[in-house]
């Protein structure tokens, strides 16, 4: 006799299985396309949402946390906004369909859609690892995106944002992306949401740079109060390419935001900046994980957190340096600022280090404002509110400062020292 | 303009008593210099002065324009026009010197009923200041105090107060720290400043810097009181003998 217990579903697994049902004649791709999104959803519903129990999941039950899943919602409306700066092109995802409209000249971009109908997208429809949950869901119901071809030597003067604007329902979009050898370019993946209704939003953005590549991709995330938010970023740098990856969390009421990268040619550098602002009752973890699989390549983590109110935060961060990956010289550091007795923030640094010639550290710190600081500027005037915010605000500005652009600098100060406001 | 009344001060964490019984006047276009051995008070009397909550006043009063500041936050005291150039300048990480001098001039003006001032007046003012300085542009595009050296740190105290406009300065050994000709310049700053309606308190160790900001008044501070209280030619006659004669006189 077989002593199995079943697994009795919570709300949010039979939500999704429904809406696999209900939706699956919906959802774009047959074929090898269809087969692979059974198979991820047969493996979502045998093995459930990740608990504490899966390790890479520990600081983030997703199956206590995310208590409902929304319907598909066909008749909800959203429409673009400006873009973050000036002069940007914008491709939108709106409620989870994709416009390939707004391409910047020089630049091959269809939508993932087409990828999925032609059966392209088969390939992609993979779990990273048996624990990869985001994979799993974005796998399933993957409905639209982009798939980005930045062609050999293309450097875009202007920023191209890809907007994803969710007013309800749930969206499902991914982004193979292939930055050609020598090209140079800004990306801002920037997720909104424009309504208080609560929204499931997954994507899942695979880039591979090539050879001397030299891109920046940041990602802004400002969802709803209501919002879940699941996300994964997986790169592949290859000869002395170099990518500096900005996450910046000021929304959503469950953000998990996974980043997953190997060096794969000599000369590689990564640089991950990430700015967690979180207040309220919300929950928002970034995981990281970096493979220094050849020599001579190099990576620097800094994480800045600020926690109010009851607002509960994760910062996972791995790297591992492959046997013989020599010279290499990688450095994580995790640094939060807790501004109430409430909030929560865990930090998990690993390093699994195969090499015998390499330098590699970590550090995490948990601060409050420093006494010193405050009282300096008070000293000169400036009130107790106001220099505390000046500090918070000092706080996670170091980070914004290494972005060089100075458009791009001054939005993103406005919409930290809002948030920070809106916080305080 | 300034009167300190049997003064005594603790610091807050642990008790110790700095301040014993201290009587100062200093009146309104003076320029008075504390002198003393180390550990005799001074820099404390200067945190106390700005309202640094890691001191207790336990005892006696600071009346400034005849009313008690005793209960003002440090805010209210800059605001108020009470400036300490500090003998170790904070550096801050994070905050741009420009925003941080542009907030301080703006949120002291709002304390007092003024209106702001536009960017481009405040941005000529900086620019006329550090000029006089000797101050290079580039260093007020670094974060506050972050990568100065020494003397730049006193450089941007003096600019800080240059711009701030305050009515009663203190400046805690400003001179430590600087070499001949930034002593001078930073001399000259102050100097500058020199007015009937404004005070100047100075803490130093060495005569040297008194030889270029000449004191109308200097008292020696020993043990948390002042034990003498002279003009100009006490401060030559310390240099000559050290304070030994003078607190064996006093005690």
């Amino acid at each position: 006799m077989n002593m199995q217990t079943a697994i009795t579903m919570t709300a949010a697994e039979t939500a999704l299985v429904d809406a696999y049902n209900a939706e699956i004649g919906e959802l774009p791709g047959e074929g090898a396309v269809l087969s692979a999104r059974d198979t991820l959803l047969a493996d979502l519903k045998k093995q459930g949402l990740p608990t504490r129990r899966v390790e890479s999941w520990h600081y983030t039950d997703l199956r206590a946390l995310l208590r409902a899943v929304p319907a598909f919602d066909s008749t909800a409306f959203a429409e673009k906004v400006d873009p973050l700066v000036a002069g940007s092109s914008v491709l939108t995802v709106l409620n989870g369909k994709a416009d390939a409209k707004g391409a910047p000249v020089g630049v091959n971009v269809r939508t993932y859609r087409e990828s999925l109908l032609d059966g392209v997208a088969a390939a992609d429809l993979i779990e990273r690892d048996p624990e990869d949950a985001i994979g799993r869901i974005n796998g399933s119901f993957v409905r639209d995106g982009f798939e980005i071809e930045v062609p050999e030597g293309t450097e875009l003067e202007q920023p191209m944002e890809l907007q994803l604007v969710q007013s309800a329902g749930q969206s499902h979009s991914r982004f193979p992306v292939t930055f050609g050898a020598n090209t140079k370019a800004t990306v801002i993946e920037r997720h909104l949401s424009v309504s208080d209704a609560a929204s499931l939003v997954t994507v899942v953005s695979d880039l591979i740079l090539d050879d001397g590549a030299d891109i920046t991709w940041i990602i802004l995330q400002q969802q709803g109060v209501s919002d879940s938010h699941l996300a994964q970023v997986n790169f592949d740098l290859g000869t002395n390419a170099k990518l500096r990856l900005f996450v910046i969390n000021a929304g959503g009421k469950l953000v998990r935001q996974e980043v997953h990268g190997v060096t794969t040619g000599e000369g590689a550098d990564f640089k991950l900046r990430g700015i967690n602002l979180l207040g309220g009752e919300t929950h928002t973890d970034v995981t990281f994980t970096l493979g220094h699989d050849v020599p001579n390549t190099t990576s620097t983590e800094v994480i800045r957190n600020v926690l109010f109110d009851r607002a509960k935060g994760v910062f996972q961060g791995q790297i591992r340096v492959a046997p013989g990956a020599q010279k290499t010289d990688a450095k994580m550091a995790c640094n939060t600022l807790l501004l109430s007795d409430d909030a929560d923030f865990s930090a998990k640094p690993e390093l699994e280090i195969f090499a015998d010639d390499v330098q590699c550290g970590h550090g995490a710190t948990v601060i409050d404002i420093n006494p010193t600081h405050l009282y300096y500027l008070r000293a000169r005037g400036i009130p107790e509110n106001k220099a505390r915010a000046m500090l918070v605000n000092a706080f996670v500005d170091e980070i914004v400062e290494e972005l060089e652009d100075e458009s791009l600098i001054e939005t993103l100060e406005a919409i930290i020292a809002a948030w920070l406001e809106k916080h305080a | 303009m300034l009167e300190i009344k049997n003064l005594h001060a603790r610091i807050a964490e642990d008790g110790t008593e700095i301040i014993r019984g201290l009587n100062l006047t200093v009146k309104a276009g003076e320029v008075a210099a504390i002198m003393g051995p180390n550990g005799s008070g001074k820099s404390t009397l200067s945190y106390i002065l700005s309202g640094r909550s890691d001191y207790e006043v336990t005892e006696g009063d600071i009346l400034y324009n005849g009313e008690s500041i005793l209960e003002l936050d440090p805010s209210e005291r800059a605001a108020k026009g009470i400036f300490l150039a500090f003998q170790y300048p904070v550096e801050i990480p994070g905050v741009a010197t420009m925003q941080f001098l542009k907030v301080a001039l703006n949120e002291q003006r709002k304390f007092r009923g003024e209106d702001e001032l536009s960017t481009p007046d405040f941005i000529r003012r900086v620019k006329e200041a550090a000029a006089r300085l000797q101050i290079n542009p580039d260093m007020l595009k670094r974060p506050l105090n972050v990568g100065f050296s020494g003397g730049e740190k006193k450089r941007a105290e003096i600019l800080q107060m240059a711009l701030l406009e305050p009515k009663l300065c203190i400046l805690d050994e400003t001179d430590s720290g600087l070499d001949i000709d930034a002593l001078k310049i930073v001399a000259d700053g102050v100097n500058a400043l020199r007015s009937p309606d404004r005070a100047v308190i100075v803490i130093t160790h060495y005569q040297r810097l008194l030889e270029y900001i000449v004191p109308d008044t200097v008292h020696v501070l020993y043990k948390g009181q002042v034990i003498k209280s002279g003009d100009k030619s006490l401060a030559l006659d310390l240099e000559a003998n050290g304070y030994a004669d003078i607190i064996d006189a006093a005690a």
